[in-house]
């Protein structure tokens, strides 16, 4: 029975327990954690549940308030008009990548803030968060998935603006609000112009009733330009150092979730929606310029910072290039199926794997930065030095991110980086060349964190970091671990299907409009 | 008769919009610009639906049975929610700034730098 | 706290107001207006009862913590009533054409318009505008409390 109704679930389980946060906390607090952390757990086994039913069966579909996804008016024409909800590979990919990190990122707030106050809001706004997540990664519909995307912003922007004591998060987070709903007007615009023209919101029937006309040019600069916005590429990348670096360090892993669902909805709109009526070469050469530009502006600019997050941030910023110039390498040969088959799989299957590599590594390093702002209470690499004697479980996880984030073996980040560097070879050397010099600036800047950090004598006095934040800590590392020594198990398992998923785009088409 | 005119009010309102959050410094000034971009595509979702001679789509005690399209009308009733939970939000971080740097000019806000 | 003039209107106003923004919520589903329409006149109420009465006076009348129960109560029925059509899927009208509740026929075509029809959809309304007007009354309520703290300090 629950089987039927997996993906509904998944949305709407975190939405009932957003709301009944506030009325929880009034009993006790304790209380509201275990029921927040319990909530989430039991998203995390659905949503695996909803994997292996994917996995096998193929394309679920999942209608909103009706039996069938068409409607039949009495002249007997029928049209596709419900929202519904289609998961496929590549969806349920996103939804492991954003339970997990929200699972580990409501363990860790237990001890992280402990002192503060309006915490209810502050779990509240955690779930709402996970649930806008959720349904921007399932939904079928375009004007559905705008709705979910606000529903993001709105909490994220709350959460960034969290620890009101500061002036600097306010300032960050009116920053961030006024970018992302921008970014989300462009969205509705675009979306706005595709219902003029094909009358139809579902992403399966605009899919199949779609011509390349001129405004169909328009809207697709408006969908990638919004959605570039929230996810943090380069020219409007302004955003991105100021939230990560103000948020909580837990908010700052799940908004890392968040940029990267935004770039599903980019991957989802060139792949499906457009799919092969564009002229893949262009638009696949545009994605390409933005990775290189995200990679190489994001990590030179990391050099130069004086502050952990901050620093931190604007790596995000150079590997979400990455992921760019993976899937972009393979939107640009999508029409030529030669190579196609002998590269360009391998090249989004690479970007894909780089997607769930950086959720792990960086989430990884965000909770270390907040473990040691947590115990010193300095955010500047000038004034800290000596942290390895006291915190050890911390030393530890912060080698395993920064090897990770580098690219060393046998950590994940060195197969996903070697997938891309072979494969975007095959297509221009040059971009290969680019990507494994931005790898050792990378290098170079954690080097320079994790001396002047950690190494060195002692100058403060500190205190030893809590139990749940070392829990969650050592989880993501093990994954870390896991996922570097065996990559081709979770390559076949995981990242294979929904590098497929996005590449045949008659069968997402063919799972609503086919039966009807 | 008209032709285009509708679409194309909609989308000056929308330059409008950019214009004033782009190039003022006042932090009230930029929330108001950013309300013209919403108020211009709202415009242009409710522009979308029109066709000539026709009523609005309620069938309660209606005039005619010729109507202008009603699924516009619902994405833009959405949209003006998220409009108003969004100026709230970005009011109210406009407060905060005021009261931390005591200055509402966004080029004097700049701790955040590099 | 303004002149007596506009608090003697605002005694007379405040329930023409709240009758008229329950109307409207009441009658989302035949007329023009609904959850968040309604909700929104019905906190305008709140704001003009606010702003003749200055916030010392509001703060014992109208209290945050009433308000932030009703929205959780309007956030939980919304979300609970969609569960419950969960015996076909997510969101079901269960109660549309069943003759119980609120399920008298739809009529098609153009008709004087009939109270007791469509279902499900009075019962969110009802959800969406209480969350609504607890929620723009607390946005208003805390922006008039941020503001007095900062001129205080």
């Amino acid at each position: 029975m629950i089987n039927e109704h997996l993906p509904a679930l998944i949305i709407g389980i975190p939405l009932l327990a957003a709301f009944a946060t506030p009325l929880i906390s009034k009993i006790n607090d304790k209380l509201r954690n275990i029921f927040v952390i319990g909530v989430l757990g039991a998203t995390l086994c659905l949503v695996v549940s909803l994997a292996f039913n994917v996995f096998d069966n193929g394309i679920f579909v999942y209608v909103m308030g009706a039996k069938s996804t068409g409607l039949s008016l009495p002249s007997g024409y029928r049209m596709p008009i419900r929202i519904i909800l289609e998961v496929d590979g590549m969806s349920i990919f996103m939804a492991i990548i954003s339970s997990v990190v929200a699972f580990f990122g409501a363990i860790y707030s237990w001890a992280f803030m402990h002192k503060e106050t309006g915490k209810d809001k502050y779990y509240t706004l955690l779930l709402i968060l996970t649930a806008g997540m959720f349904g921007m990664e399932f939904t079928g519909d375009m004007f559905n998935f705008f709705v979910f995307l606000e529903i993001t912003s709105i909490a994220a922007c709350s959460l960034v603006g969290f620890k009101i004591r500061r002036g600097e998060s306010s300032e960050a987070a009116f920053k961030t609000m006024v970018l992302y709903t921008l970014g989300a007007l462009f969205v509705l615009f675009a979306v706005g112009i595709l219902y003029g023209q094909y009358d139809a919101l579902n992403i399966a029937t605009l899919a199949s009733r779609i011509q390349y006309t001129a405004m169909d040019k328009v809207a697709l600069g408006l969908l990638v330009a919004g959605l570039a916005m929230k996810a943090g590429a380069v020219p409007m990348h302004m955003w991105v150092p100021d939230a990560y670096a103000e948020a909580p360090a837990p908010i700052t892993m799940i908004l890392v979730a968040n940029s990267q669902a935004s770039l599903y909805g980019i991957f989802r709109v060139c792949f499906t929606l457009y799919g092969l009526t564009i002229s893949t070469h262009t638009v696949g050469w545009i994605i390409i310029i933005l990775g290189i530009l995200s990679m190489f502006i994001g990590v030179t600019m990391a050099l130069i910072q004086k502050k952990i997050k901050r620093l931190m941030a604007y790596h995000a910023i150079s590997q979400t290039g990455y992921m760019l110039l993976g899937v972009g390498v393979g939107l640009a040969v999508l029409s030529d199926a030669n190579a196609l088959n002998s590269y360009g799989l391998k090249a989004m299957e690479g970007g894909i794997f780089h997607i769930i590599n950086h959720a792990m590594y960086k989430g990884l390093l965000f909770l270390t930065a907040g473990a040691v702002i947590y115990t010193t209470g300095k955010r500047n690499l000038n004034e800290l030095g000596g942290l390895a004697h006291k915190m050890k479980f911390t030393t530890i996880f912060f080698i395993i991110g920064a090897a990770a984030i580098a690219g060393l073996p046998p950590f994940n980040g060195f197969a996903s980086k070697l997938i891309i560097y072979e494969s975007v070879y095959k297509f221009n050397p040059m971009l290969s060349i680019i990507a494994m010099l931005v790898s050792i600036l990378t290098l170079a800047s954690f080097v320079k964190v994790f001396q002047s950090a950690f190494l060195g004598p002692e100058i403060i006095k500190i205190k030893k970091e809590p139990k749940t934040m070392i829990f969650a800590m050592l989880c993501l590392s093990v994954i870390i671990i896991a996922f570097g020594l065996f990559p081709d198990i979770v390559v076949d398992k995981i990242v294979a299907p929904a590098a497929n998923a996005l590449v045949n785009s008659m069968q997402y088409i063919a799972a609503i409009l086919g039966g009807a | 008769m008209i032709g285009n005119l509708p679409f194309v009010a909609c989308v000056v309102l929308i330059i409008l919009g950019l214009y004033t959050l782009i190039f003022k410094r006042n932090l009230i000034k930029i929330v108001i610009g950013l309300n013209l971009v919403q108020c211009g595509v709202n415009l242009f979702l409710i522009t979308l639906g029109y066709k000539s001679d026709s009523v609005a789509p309620i069938y309660t005690m209606a005039g005619k049975e010729e109507m202008v399209l009603p699924t516009p009308q619902a994405l833009t009733l959405t949209s003006i929610v998220i409009g108003l939970a969004t100026t709230a939000l970005i009011l109210s971080f406009a407060i905060l700034i005021y009261k931390h740097y005591k200055t509402a000019d966004a080029s004097k806000i700049r701790r955040l730098r590099g | 706290m303004m002149s007596k003039i506009v608090r003697t209107i605002t005694n007379i106003l405040y329930s023409s107001i709240l009758i008229f923004g329950f109307y409207i919520i009441m009658h989302g589903h035949l007329t023009p207006g609904g959850g968040f329409q309604g909700g929104a006149v019905v906190a305008s109420g709140i704001a003009l009862v606010l702003i003749a009465y200055g916030y010392d006076t509001i703060k014992d009348w109208i209290k945050k913590s009433n308000l932030s129960i009703l929205e959780s109560i309007g956030g939980l029925a919304f979300i609970g009533v969609a569960f419950l059509g969960i015996g076909t899927t997510f969101f079901y009208n269960f109660l549309a054409n069943s003759g119980t509740l609120f399920g008298n026929p739809t009529v098609i075509g153009i008709n004087p318009g009939d109270l007791n029809t469509a279902g499900v959809l009075p019962l969110m309304s009802w959800a969406v505008g209480l969350k609504v007007l607890a929620g723009l009354g607390s946005i208003v309520l805390l922006m008039a409390y941020g503001i007095k703290k900062g001129d205080e300090k």
